[in-house]
């Protein structure tokens, strides 16, 4: 039976983890190899390592860390942020990774999707989607906004639209970041993954404010999602993917154990 | 031991020769050089993107000269795409024809309620007899990622269930193939791809 996935996912900035509340206040947590190489020994079904830098001189730190992160790491890696052009995912998988996710660089530019999925397969391609419920809409789920810039720019997309384009485009999979909860640990944003879920026929990953089991055991329910992100849960010994996944298990959800 | 891993340029091979150097093999990449097939002690095939793009095996004379290989006993180990490869071809791609060690087609998974790829950590029922997949537990996962798939047959090592039944792994003799990426399937997959550098006639 296929099994619901729990992806670490690393933030990284200037070659170091760290941790923030929406996208702000960040704290250090640690070498990006040795957090996931523990996390990938502790159960995680996948790592993702998204840097926050993504400036220009960060490039070639990014590169290290995912040399460095992928040597010795035998599940799925992949690796977002500051990805603008199918040579800069060359250079990625180059590295080591299996999967790229991009984001702001998409929305400028929708055939960069088509682009890396062509030379590198469509499975290889996530499409990373920092979404925010517009409260002043009708139907704040339906017309979620898309944000770029680590957050801090509307890109004038509609959510549920964006990533039906990315499918077409031969997006492999959608993670899906709501800007209200991250950090919050106050729960995944349920409606907004189910509704983005339903309207695609690829793997929707939520992300952004698990905090408990109870909030997993919800969005892949409810919220129908094929994966869920972790960070802050696992970054301070709250738990481990493992503990995490026999919890789930005891609720009725499928995962990989023993893992 | 001289590993021949096989580059038709669809996608990248970086996590298949980290695996094989992982457990100790000196894999050597060829896009076209075909005396690294005939001097190859083992040849594997990976694979991740569309199944046209195996034209360029036929393109380099890659697949006449993995044929011979094959058919002088050389252990053979085709991963998702590069196992589609085995068989007589895939609906993906009609035109384009596959080795044919196996006569069978492979075909996309039916239309659903179910999301197409399949796409996450998957468990195998191994069969009886396989020597690839020796050791691995009843309801051991390993990661796939694919929208095409074998169907099972008596050559099929392990069934995964998803939508259907398909083959997850196939086996004859020296020809093995992998629906799945033993390369990014942790202890499980590392433990396949011990069991092909380790395969003995």
């Amino acid at each position: 039976m296929l099994t619901k996935r729990i992806i670490a996912c690393l933030d990284v900035h200037d070659g170091r983890v760290v941790k923030g509340v929406q996208f702000v206040d960040l704290i250090d947590a640690g070498d990006p190899a040795t957090q996931a190489a523990r996390h990938a020994h502790e159960g995680a079904d996948e790592i993702v390592l998204l840097d926050i830098t993504a400036t220009h001189e960060g490039r070639q730190t990014l590169l290290d860390t995912v040399r460095r992160t992928a040597r010795e790491l035998f599940v799925p890696f992949c690796v977002g942020g500051g990805i603008r052009t199918a040579d800069d995912a060359a250079q990625v998988f180059e590295a080591g990774a299996d999967k790229v996710s991009v984001n702001s660089a998409a929305l400028s530019d929708p055939a960069l999707i088509d682009a890396i999925g062509r030379s590198f397969g469509a499975q290889a391609v996530v499409v990373a989607i920092d979404a925010r419920r517009d409260p002043e809409a009708t139907d704040p789920v339906r017309d979620a906004q898309v944000f770029v810039q680590g957050g801090r720019k509307l890109a004038g997309r509609r959510v549920v639209e964006w990533a039906r384009e990315a499918e077409a485009r031969g997006a492999g999979e959608i993670l899906l970041t709501s800007m209200n909860s991250d950090g919050m640990r106050t729960g995944f944003d349920c409606e907004l993954t189910a509704a983005v879920s339903e309207a695609v026929g690829i793997p929707v990953i939520a992300s952004g404010g698990a905090g408990t089991v109870e909030h997993f055991v919800d969005v892949f329910g409810r919220g129908r999602a094929d994966a869920a992100l972790a960070a802050s849960i696992f970054h301070f010994g709250v738990s481990s993917a493992r503990s995490l996944k026999e919890d789930l298990a005891k609720a009725g959800v499928s995962v990989r154990l023993p893992c | 031991m001289r590993v021949t891993v096989i580059d038709y340029k669809a996608g990248n091979l970086t996590s298949v020769l980290k695996a094989l150097r992982h457990l100790g093999a000196e894999p050597s990449v060829t896009d076209a050089d075909l005396t690294l097939v005939e001097a190859a002690e083992r040849i594997v095939l990976p694979g991740v993107g569309h199944f046209a793009a195996t034209e360029r095996l036929d393109a380099t004379r890659l697949t006449p000269a993995i044929r011979t290989a094959i058919a002088r006993g050389v252990p053979f180990l085709g991963i998702c795409v590069g196992m589609q490869w085995l068989y007589a071809g895939s609906s993906e791609a009609p035109d384009q024809p596959g080795l044919g060690h196996f006569a069978e087609s492979c075909a996309r998974f039916p239309e659903c309620s179910e999301k197409v790829p399949h796409v996450g950590w998957n468990s195998l029922e191994v069969r009886k007899g396989s020597r690839l997949l020796a050791g691995v537990e009843p309801g051991e996962f390993v990661y796939f990622t694919h929208s095409y798939k074998a169907p099972v047959t008596d050559d099929t090592a392990a069934i995964t269930q998803y939508i259907e039944p398909f083959a997850a792994a196939v086996e004859r003799g020296n020809v093995m193939g992998v629906q799945f990426h033993p390369e990014k399937s942790g202890h499980t997959g590392l433990k396949i791809l011990r069991n092909f550098l380790e395969w003995k006639a």
